[in-house]
């Protein structure tokens, strides 16, 4: 059985960065048969024609609903499939919840044999996460900077200081005033428009 | 002192109650400090009450059976204290299946009889002629649009399991769905029905109260060990989900209601749309007529927001007929609990009338739903995947 060998993996992900984040962690814990789908469209015809013993996807997905169609008995499959969280799995939910994936597994994998894959999905979604939130707080950061760069210009021109001299009255300003220095320089942009 | 509570929804029209709850000031004034968290799947809303990421939810009542009895998914006993809304989901078509329907129509189209009387002439002729079995999108496995374009079509002779295809389709895609031809029809609820009109792309066949007259389609629904740990809250929820619902059942308020409901970060979709669902005036058809009815979506009217038993008990019985679950009395018994009457009487201080028991289902075919004999009900019915 193809399944006690390498077990077929579908990574359903919209995001193509986190899938390959994913792909790459699950090839080197030694499952390499693993295929990403990023097309929603006709989500399980695709499915059923890949056969795979395991889907992930992640949580911002709504096709999702669709997946759970597949525990139906239907027309078009007749083989039962069945998710891996049972009962006894709450702590494996609420971890893969949290971490924005969700597990399905195909009937007759051996659940021990699912664990090391959903640990790895969580832990790279996981990873994922935060490397989106360093971007973001990166991002965010050289926004700032600018903002306070350009308001700098602005207090030295208009009350002719020097650039120290303007720092020090935005950071005095924003101490006294229990606010970021990046939203006084932000004040000091909007109010020399609105002055233009 | 305020409690902070997270609670999950889905941006439908029949999320109303709960989100101008929140946003008018009800939950507030009950000393709620409700956050609500936009979701984009019914499994997340799900999951994430099961496991505590959220307080209660805006959920599909029979998600809220099949997680009391543990179908499909992990078993987590669920309670619903209000009834967010009766009926709201409508049966769109696309062009082509409403001309062969109107092609082969009998009598009075807005009769669901004739209708799916037309719909196996149709089915009969596609097959026929080795045509592919028309697709009908629908939400979810457990869900009351699953459920009504079942009863609908198995009326007039067709097996939705043996001569369509039925799919899940999550609603923000149903719409594009019809457009590409992916699927010829599907039910779901507001404002995806009147999007696909609006487009062109779509005919409303049927509302929904057209084939039941009284359908529970989403609750409240808060986890059963939660609700017995904080009664207070979950009266106070209650209060102010039913506060809500009067707020919006007055018409001079209704403007006020879409423009609210209109925002991004709730449904997100234009505040004319949204009125014409809760003032139950629909266009029907790309053409611009526009059909009535007074029972088109009821968020707080005629005693809606108090659950009745009676609905689970019918939305089990569904569950038996196609298949889901085999009938047991105990499970018929978990999931009349599931809705419950006397949260919501001790949260209000008062019992609203019970509709009749006889009444409180209104289908269009069949014996009057009787809770105590759903083996002798459902017998009643030909096409059915259930063993007695």
């Amino acid at each position: 059985m193809s399944a006690e060998s390498s077990p077929k993996i579908v990574i359903v992900d919209e995001s193509p960065i986190r899938a390959a984040i994913l792909e790459e962690g699950l090839r080197e814990a030694g499952f390499t048969g693993v295929v990403h789908i990023s097309e929603m469209q006709s989500l399980l015809a695709r499915i059923y024609a890949l056969d795979p013993d395991v889907i992930l996807i992640d949580l911002e997905n709504p096709s999702r609903d669709v997946l759970e169609q597949m525990f139906q008995v239907s027309r078009a499959v007749r083989r039962p499939i069945a998710m891996f969280v049972d009962q006894s799995d709450a702590a494996s939910i609420q971890a893969s919840v949290e971490a924005g994936v969700s597990a399905y597994i195909v009937d007759g994998l051996k659940k021990e044999r699912i664990k090391p894959i959903l640990d790895l999905c969580i832990s790279r979604f996981n990873a994922f996460a935060k490397l989106q939130d360093e971007l973001d707080r990166t991002k965010s950061a050289l926004e700032e900077r600018k903002v306070i760069d350009r308001a700098k210009g602005i207090l030295m021109k208009v009350k002719g200081l020097t650039e120290e001299e303007a720092y020090v009255l935005m950071r005095s300003t924003a101490m006294r005033e229990k606010k970021k220095i990046g939203e006084i320089a932000q004040s000091i942009l909007t109010a020399s428009e609105l002055l233009k | 002192m305020t409690t902070p509570l997270h609670i999950g929804f889905i941006p439908l029209v029949d999320a109303s109650a709960l989100i101008i709850a929140v946003d008018k000031g009800f939950a507030a004034a009950e000393g709620l400090d409700v956050t609500l968290v936009r979701e984009v799947s019914w499994s997340n809303v799900r999951d994430k009450l099961n496991i505590g990421m959220f307080d209660a939810a805006h959920l599909l009542a029979p998600v809220a059976i099949a997680s009391s009895l543990g179908l499909g998914h992990v078993k987590v006993p669920i309670v619903a204290p209000f009834n967010l809304g009766l009926n709201g989901n409508a049966i769109t078509v696309s062009p082509a299946l409403h001309a062969a329907i109107m092609a082969e129509i009998d009598g009075d189209a807005l009769d669901p009889m004739t209708t799916a009387l037309a719909l196996a002439r149709v089915v009969a002729k596609r097959r026929k002629s080795g045509a592919d079995p028309l697709t009908f999108g629908m939400t979810f496995p457990f869900s009351t649009h699953n459920y009504q374009l079942r009863f609908w079509m198995a009326a007039g002779g067709v097996d939705p399991d043996e001569d369509v295809r039925l799919v899940v389709l999550p609603p923000p895609y149903m719409v594009d769905s019809l457009a590409n031809g992916q699927v010829d029809a599907f039910c779901v609820g507001a404002p995806w029905n009147s999007i696909a009109v609006d487009l062109g792309i779509g005919h409303i066949l049927h509302f929904v109260s057209d084939i039941l007259v009284r359908a529970a389609e989403k609750v409240l629904a808060v986890r059963q060990s939660w609700s017995e740990k904080n009664p207070q809250v979950v009266a106070a929820l209650t209060r102010a989900a039913a506060k809500a619902a009067d707020f919006i059942e007055r018409p001079e308020n209704r403007p006020e209601a879409a423009q609210i409901l209109a925002r991004p970060e709730r449904i997100g979709v234009d505040a004319e749309v949204i009125q014409r669902t809760l003032d139950g005036r629909l266009k029907i058809s790309p053409d611009g007529a526009r059909r009535e009815s007074s029972r088109y979506l009821l968020v707080g009217r005629e005693g809606a927001g108090r659950p009745d038993p009676a609905q689970a008990a019918w939305l089990y019985a569904q569950m038996v007929r196609w298949g889901q679950t085999p009938m047991r009395p105990d499970a018929l018994r978990t999931a009349m609990a599931v809705f419950r009457p006397d949260l919501y009487d001790a949260a209000m201080g008062h019992s609203a009338a019970a509709p009749e028991a006889s009444g409180a289902i209104g289908a269009f075919v069949g014996p009057a739903f009787d809770p105590d004999d759903i083996a002798g009900h459902l017998a009643a019915f030909k096409i059915g995947h259930w063993k007695p």
